[in-house]
């Protein structure tokens, strides 16, 4: 494979990574707006000789996938709020059962049905698990066509070795537009052989091998729910990841944002350091484990510092900025959703107002 | 330079793939670019639009609040963008539908792209007569990288199809 660049939407971007990464298995049931994503793996997988499923609906597909990952293969859904709300459950068990598999949610407006507008409105359901019971998937949030693609290996690669559920959070404006996107030769597929000691592969000559979420003799669930816990310790511990910009000097004002928020956020921030205004810019990449560490190096560097908090929907991240500074400093937010994004000027005149 | 772009029409008209065209012969350019689509739950006839940015550095937002650039292909994207282009901005319009006049300090480009592209023989490339017209004013991109991009895209299609796109995008813009 040569290195090549093509122009492309970041949900063609998305099923292209996951093929790239060795994605073996697809189910999924059709919504706007991830639709290109689907599409794309519907033709892809196929000529790849990989498993492609339209299933007969979100339920179906992610249970499907639960089944695919037990029995060892690289496998995904994806779908668009509405759908990933149904998906609720599925995920809960795979998270149960330790499987690894990785989900893409492109979000667009809530609650209910919504609309088909671009927003940010499922943090709270992606990072703080989403279905029953106390597990954690973990989120990565690209914010460009390229990451997106480059997102997908990250993915798979995390769902294999803590084996646990991976979320992709998108949102429509990123799943739709189109960038530019290198594709750089790789020999990734190679790594995906990995062996899977557990899978139900069929036991002859060996033991059983049991995939289950169900412990009812005393004391196994606790015993299991610990192990979990230990688990995302080390996650939380190992894997948080942040992209940070002027964060070597002090600053008065860091703006956060993810995601496609985070690129009108970025221009925001250049266009404020150019009338000479001190500001610093963190994204989070990985929204589960938060990147809790670098609020608390950025207030030590000046305790007056104010946070502005940007998203597409009415303040979830917010919450999580606000755990990781503390009370150690003020936290503003400023937020549109439902359809609305929030304009270069719109965040320019706040910063300043503040 | 940055250069944003509002296209604006019905679903049909082949909105999307003008912006396409132009965002592929940006990128060919080595340039930054951006496309977003926008459209209804509706298909033909229902409200289209995409934005493109291109630009010589990283680019933020692919949405667009004020384009300096609006194309317009029917009158009820005019009602709707009338107000989303900057002072001294540059407004081409389909003068075929689009009735209304647009008062402001703008430089306005008014063609019958629909009359032209079907006195060429098909409907349908009035898009391709409005994108070369935009080519030749602001030169954001070259008209051979635009016909390099067509040419790419009619591959595997029936001959004629480049042949009657390069008359269109050539059209109005000698």
């Amino acid at each position: 494979m040569v290195k090549k660049k093509i122009l492309i939407t970041g949900n063609e971007a998305l099923a292209e990574g996951a093929i790239q990464a060795g994605c073996l298995f697809y189910a999924g049931y059709p919504i706007t707006p991830q639709n290109e994503l689907i599409a794309c793996m519907s033709k892809r997988m196929i000529e790849m000789g990989r498993v492609f499923i339209q299933a007969e609906s979100e339920l179906a597909a992610i249970n499907m996938v639960y089944g695919a990952s037990a029995a060892g293969a690289r496998s995904m859904t994806s779908s668009s709020s509405p759908g990933v709300s149904l998906k609720q459950e599925g995920i809960s068990y795979l998270a149960g059962a330790e499987l690894p598999c990785v989900i893409v949610n492109i979000m667009r407006g809530g609650p209910g049905l919504g609309n088909i507008a671009p927003a940010q409105s499922d943090y709270f359901q992606a990072t703080r698990g989403g279905g029953h019971g106390d597990y954690r998937c973990i989120v990565l949030s690209p914010s460009s066509v390229q990451e997106a693609y480059e997102h997908m290996f990250k993915a798979f690669d995390l769902a294999d070795k803590y084996h646990i559920p991976v979320i992709v959070l998108g949102d429509g404006m990123l799943g739709q537009m189109m960038e530019p996107l290198i594709i750089k030769p790789t020999n990734h597929e190679s790594q995906t052989k990995n062996q899977k000691p557990w899978a139900l592969t069929g036991c002859k000559g060996r033991k059983p091998n049991v995939v289950k979420s169900f412990f009812m003799a005393e004391g196994d669930l606790e015993k299991f729910n610990l192990k979990l816990q230990d688990k995302y310790r080390e996650i939380e511990n190992k894997e948080a990841r942040y992209e940070g910009l002027f964060l070597d000097q002090a600053q008065e004002l860091i703006m956060v944002a993810y995601g496609s928020m985070a690129r009108i956020a970025k221009q925001a921030l250049l266009n404020l350091r150019d009338k000479k205004l001190k500001a610093g810019f963190i994204r989070p990449i990985t929204l589960w484990p938060f990147p809790k560490e670098i609020f608390g190096q950025v207030v030590r560097k000046n305790p007056k510092v104010k946070f502005l908090v940007l998203e597409m929907s009415y303040g979830q991240m917010v919450e999580d900025v606000k755990l990781a500074v503390n009370g150690r400093a003020v936290v503003e937010f400023l937020g549109r959703s439902g359809g609305g994004i929030l304009s270069e000027d719109e965040i320019i005149k706040y910063a300043k107002s503040i | 330079m940055t250069e944003r772009i509002i296209i604006a029409g019905a679903g049909g008209q082949g909105i999307m793939i003008m912006g396409k065209v132009l965002a592929e012969a940006a990128m060919r350019e080595n340039k930054f670019v951006t496309w977003l689509p926008c459209y209804g739950a509706e298909v033909r006839g229902g409200t289209a639009y995409c934005m493109v940015t291109v630009a010589d550095k990283e680019i933020g937002s692919p949405w667009i609040d004020l384009a300096d650039t609006l194309i317009i292909m029917n009158n009820p994207s005019l009602l709707r963008f009338k107000n989303r282009v900057k002072n001294k901005g540059f407004v081409i319009l389909n003068s075929s539908l689009v009735k209304d006049s647009l008062k402001g300090n703008f430089l306005i480009l008014k063609h019958d792209f629909s009359d032209i592209a079907s006195r060429l023989g098909n409907i349908k490339i009035a898009n391709m007569a409005a994108l070369g017209a935009y080519a030749a004013k602001k030169k954001t991109v070259k008209m051979a990288t635009l016909l390099e991009v067509i040419r790419n895209m009619a591959k595997g299609y029936k001959q004629e199809l480049f042949g009657i796109n390069k008359l269109a995008l050539l059209s109005v813009s000698k």
